[in-house]
């Protein structure tokens, strides 16, 4: 048995990033279940993995990390010789703007649409609690600037970073995955060139496979 | 003459963070101000160089870069020879050494970043703009920072800075939000045995005091 050791879970958004770049670069991996519902992630166990209590870990041998967006960038890079390349760190203006686009995903994208995710999916089926519609609200008002950003630049280039697929592209699917299934899918409707980029990067093979392990599939 | 022009304020904790970089890159820079009471960050021109309309803007000759972190990295890349040989993680370091980094930094952004950003907001920015506090606010992102500080007292008890031996953009990207929660109260960070041995170092860098002085120059 080789490969890398993640620990998460497949429906988890965070544990989807890693596990995206697991399957486009074809490396072998194992995915170790935490147990969120019984507080596993809390565990000294997993503390010992992720001191912030969360998932993902990856485990490579000695070498242990946690943070998605970290731990893909490990992977993208170990495994660089499979011919995948969504980094583009030989070429200084390219990577640029894949870490130009990855920080807009961080600090833009994921606090406008993760408060909408959270409130009209994980509250009602994972908590058993009623969605908070004035977070919704205000949130879908953020998040309809940042895809007016975001439309525009798709206007004139393939992907976020250029005419080439990477991890900015790939950072944003968890969950833009889970809003697909909610009512507010429908958002995208007036933004065309993210609709089609969305679309597009939803075919790769990879994304299928994970998808299929999150929720409402 | 300098080829990098950084767009916006001192003031602004984002733009200090790429102005620390400079700094301890030891790169020339022209600082361009940005009148945000005039909306200049939400006109036409200023939106061609960073489309949320947002500060920092930053340019060198022809590249556009923004977002602070993404910029502290491609300058970083861009003058790997100049200043600061470690701040992705050293010369040598490998593979290990830019993914520990990565990682501090992704703490930073995702786990510090949002309780330490409201605390600034409600601190310094409401009185300063004339907003009301929310005392609420204020408790709730004090007990999620609190959280976050412990685990960096327990990792700064096995580590001398966040990634490693070195200093590195990890511990530099806490320097604008620690400065002013600093000033406010220092009993945050101080407390905590080895987080306050490491801001005390952090703080205390050349390149930081420098972008301080910058923050308390007068206007004008």
């Amino acid at each position: 048995m080789g490969g890398v050791i993640v620990y998460g879970s497949p429906i988890s958004t965070c544990t989807a990033r890693v596990l995206l770049c697991l399957e486009e670069v074809g490396a072998e991996y194992q995915l170790v279940p935490i147990n969120m519902p019984i507080g596993e992630h809390k565990s000294p166990p997993h503390l010992a993995r992720n001191p912030f209590g969360q998932i993902p870990a990856l485990e490579d041998g000695d070498l242990v990390l946690f943070e998605s967006r970290a731990i893909s960038k490990y992977v993208l890079r170990k495994y660089k010789e499979s011919g995948t390349d969504l980094l583009k760190e030989g070429n200084l203006a390219e990577s640029a703007m894949v870490e130009v686009w990855l920080e807009a995903e961080s600090q833009q994208y994921n606090p406008a649409i993760s408060p909408i995710v959270y409130q009209s999916l994980v509250v009602p089926k994972m908590r058993g609690g009623a969605p908070d519609q004035a977070i919704i609200d205000s949130s879908l008002e953020k998040f309809k600037k940042v895809l007016e950003v975001y439309e525009a630049r798709l206007s004139k280039s393939k992907y976020l970073a250029g005419d080439f697929f990477s991890l900015a592209d790939l950072s944003h699917f968890p969950y833009t995955r889970y809003l697909m299934v909610t009512p507010y899918a429908s958002v995208f409707e007036s933004y065309p060139h993210v609709k089609a980029w969305w679309e597009d990067i939803t075919s790769r093979p990879a994304f299928k496979k994970v998808s299929a392990g999150m929720l409402g599939s | 003459m300098a080829s990098v022009t950084v767009y916006g304020t001192p003031l602004s904790p984002a733009v200090s963070r790429v102005l620390a970089c400079l700094f301890e890159k030891d790169v020339d820079f022209k600082l361009a101000p940005v009148d945000m009471a005039k909306g200049q960050h939400k006109s036409p021109d200023f939106l061609k160089l960073q489309p949320f309309g947002q500060v920092p803007a930053f340019q060198d000759e022809l590249t556009t870069v923004f977002e602070s972190r993404a910029i502290c990295k491609y300058i970083c890349n861009k003058y790997p020879e100049k200043g600061n040989q470690t701040l992705m993680g050293g010369r040598d370091g490998g593979l290990l050494a830019q993914t520990s980094v990565d990682q501090w930094l992704e703490a930073e952004g995702q786990s510090f970043n949002p309780p330490s950003s409201a605390l600034v907001f409600q601190l310094a920015f409401a009185p300063m703009f004339g907003f009301k506090q929310d005392p609420a606010a204020i408790e709730q992102n004090e007990a999620k920072l609190a959280n976050v500080l412990d685990v960096y007292d327990r990792r700064l008890g096995e580590s001398k800075f966040l990634a490693g031996d070195d200093f590195t953009l990890a511990d530099l990207a806490h320097l604008p939000n620690g400065h002013i929660l600093v000033s406010k109260n220092e009993d945050l960070f101080m407390s905590r045995k080895n987080v306050g041995r490491w801001w005390v170092e952090i703080s205390a860098r050349p390149a930081w005091k420098k972008v301080v002085e910058m923050q308390n120059a007068p206007l004008g």
